[in-house]
């Protein structure tokens, strides 16, 4: 009689724990929820409100240095090799640099950039990527409104205070196989920028850099021959590389696919929010960024900055998104920078 | 005393004291002997008979259990060697691992084994399982004396399998579009099918899946329901009781036509049962069929067809940025 008490104390106990292991890796209830779109088409944003304060915390714009007068003579005039904003006051200038010690290298000062205190020198690839950046900034600035708007990008848009901002992405080797047998067609493995899924690992190269089409859905309701030559490239496995891509953006992001897509179809524009289009020209900058700005600085860095398979460092949503639809949840730093977003001097 | 009332009851039937355990009918001449000796298992008593064995193995079952363990080996390895051979790596990655179909470039001709060569060894060695199996649900009920209704129904299941893994990939022309032998992989393959083909739930053939999928659980559960309910007078014995008044059986249909105004027959309520889940799988293999093979966006043609409704724009109408750029990469 005892012992058939406690076997069903053991049971209750194995069944709760089996409840507690299931739901452990959910979020408590409640949620809020926002409706964006129409009744019916799912258009609604769901987040969790306790999360959220660490999120903006996580994601808040430093305090601008005072600005400085604009009069004087400029800095190309009396520093040394100034390839870059070489336009600004010496006070302006002064100003940004130490701006950018305070947003990528804190905690090594100037030096991390500039050579034993010769600040002309070159001699240091970190100052070499550090005046290709400057070049890109003013260039997301002035050429990619449409994904930046007059928010605009700085230096710590991406960098928070690190000289290596913490999302960065390199093509990335398959995982270790044991032969033949172990073949994952580049999939099937929890990584993180797909957001753990068995999605393809690696859908950066494919959209971020090698500019494959991201439209796999036909534009008609019948299938033609000239959609069957198609075929390998609006392939089920391509489609699930497209699938993984719209991971990262949603990870990246902290969103829902509906934060841009109406559930009714994915493909179709109508019915789709404004958002959609402003990450359809975040997908085009990406693609300038890293083809001109990033991919070619591979010569520039020592191999223990390159990736696995010997690749620069670069972008995709989450580098500067870092997990909020609005990068530093909508905080304009660029305002106190405007030499950032000024056209580069020819 | 103990008395054996009906299916519920949580009496245990056992022999163990009484007597040799009952084997079943005498089988036919030619046929195999049933193997094992009959044992006793009080948990499992707890869900069915607590009877284990014997059981018919046969030249069918055999062949299909020897095949079945080719395939289910040929997968089990594929993951493990997708993780460098690491026991431990394979059971804590195991939701993620798959055993892949080759990339579309190889079409329907044989890939390299290590671009999914292995994927169609297996699928062809689960085929015959599959197939073996079926057959052997047919023959052991000819054999009982039996009508054949579990294996039709089996066999709309089967039809279903073969849409996804060998009639459609063949129609399409390449062997990546079936689906891979993988937990989360599998579920990608589900979800890239309806992305790709403009929403699946606008395919009409997975509308009708769908009413028969919920349709089976609603009469299941109905079923199921009505007859536990009137168990306790019986009700389980519905051919003896169904002339008489005041039976179970009566109980049972009364309550239906009361709630319902229409009630099924005992007899008629097992083909309601035995139709929804047949066309459950009848219905959805046939949508996958037509999904890429004749129809491309399921959502285009349910607005061609007047099927999908217009909502209206809440956010400012937007257009695809890749027509207003002239010359700009999609």
């Amino acid at each position: 009689m005892k012992n058939s008490f406690m076997d069903r104390l053991g049971i209750r106990w194995m069944i709760l724990g089996l409840i507690g292991l299931g739901l452990a890796a959910c979020e408590r209830p409640p949620m809020e929820s926002q409706q964006l779109g129409y009744r019916g088409t799912g258009t609604v944003e769901i987040n969790n409100p306790r999360l959220q304060q660490a999120v903006l915390a996580a994601n808040k714009a430093p305090e601008p240095l005072p600005a400085v007068s604009s009069e004087g003579p400029k800095a190309s005039e009396v520093y040394k090799n100034v390839q870059v904003l070489g336009d600004l006051s010496v006070g302006e200038f002064t100003r940004l640099m130490a701006a950018i010690t305070q947003w990528v290298s804190p905690e090594q000062g100037c030096v991390y950039c500039h050579a034993n205190n010769n600040f002309e020198s070159d001699d240091l690839y970190t100052k070499l990527v550090a005046r290709r950046m400057l070049q890109m900034t003013v260039h997301i600035n002035s050429t990619w409104k449409s994904h930046v708007a007059d928010t605009g990008v700085t230096c710590y848009t991406c960098h928070r205070g690190q000289p290596v901002p913490a999302y960065l992405w390199y093509e990335q080797p398959a995982p270790k196989q044991g032969g033949a047998m172990g073949w994952r067609n580049a999939q099937n493995t929890p990584a993180t920028g797909v957001g753990l899924t068995s999605l393809p690992y690696d859908p950066f190269k494919m959209y971020f850099l090698d500019k494959e089409s991201i439209r796999i859905q036909s534009t008609k309701a019948l299938p033609s021959g000239e959609d069957r030559a198609l075929r390998t490239v609006e392939s089920l496995q391509h489609t699930e590389s497209n699938y993984a891509l719209m991971m990262h953006f949603a990870g990246s992001l902290g969103v829902n696919c509906t934060y841009c897509h109406n559930s009714q179809n994915f493909a179709s524009w109508s019915g789709s929010r404004p958002q959609r289009v402003t990450a359809w020209h975040g997908i085009q900058m990406l693609r300038d960024l890293n083809l001109s700005y990033f991919d070619p600085l591979k010569p520039t860095y020592p191999a223990s900055d390159l990736g696995p398979l010997g690749d620069a460092p670069k972008a995709n949503c989450a580098t500067c998104h870092q997990g909020v639809y609005k990068p530093l949840a909508g905080a304009s730093m660029l305002k106190a920078h405007p030499e950032l977003a000024a056209a580069p001097a020819k | 005393m103990i008395e054996y009332q009906n299916l519920f009851t949580r009496v245990q039937l056992r022999t163990n004291s009484h007597g040799p355990a009952h084997t079943g009918l005498p089988l036919p001449r030619g046929d195999f002997d049933r193997t094992g000796k009959p044992s006793y298992l009080y948990w499992l008593g707890k869900f069915g008979e607590a009877q284990i064995g014997p059981i018919y193995l046969g030249v069918l079952g055999s062949a299909s259990i020897v095949f079945g363990v080719l395939w289910f080996w040929i997968v089990g390895f594929s993951m493990l060697a997708s993780v460098n051979w690491n026991i431990i790596e394979m059971f804590r990655q195991l939701p993620w691992l798959a055993l892949e179909p080759p990339p579309p470039e190889y079409g329907l001709r044989m890939p390299p084994l290590s671009k999914g060569g292995w994927w169609v060894i297996a699928s062809f060695f689960l085929l015959l399982s599959v197939m073996l199996w079926w057959a052997r649900t047919y023959v052991r009920a000819r054999a009982l004396g039996m009508g054949t209704h579990v294996a039709w129904a089996f066999a709309s299941a089967i039809w279903l399998f073969l849409v996804l893994g060998l009639f459609r990939p063949v129609l399409m022309g390449s062997w990546s579009e079936a689906v891979p032998y993988g937990i989360f992989p599998h579920l990608d393959w589900t979800s890239a099918l309806s992305i790709r083909y403009g929403n699946l739930f606008y395919n009409p053939f997975h509308m009708l899946s769908i009413v028969f999928l919920y349709g089976s659980v609603l009469l299941f559960a109905m079923h199921g329901g009505t007859i536990l309910a009137v168990s306790r007078y019986g009700g389980d014995r519905e051919i003896e009781q169904i002339v008489d008044r005041g039976t179970a059986s009566e109980r049972a249909a009364l309550f239906w036509r009361w709630t319902m105004g229409f009630n099924a027959s005992m007899e008629s309520v097992h083909r309601w049962a035995w139709w929804f889940a047949v066309l459950c799988t009848l219905t959805g293999g046939i949508g996958i069929l037509l999904t890429g093979t004749v129809v491309d966006n399921w959502y285009l043609w349910a607005v061609k067809h007047g099927v999908a409704p217009a909502y209206p724009e809440v956010s400012p109408v937007i257009v695809d940025p890749a027509l207003t750029q002239q010359g700009a990469s999609k």
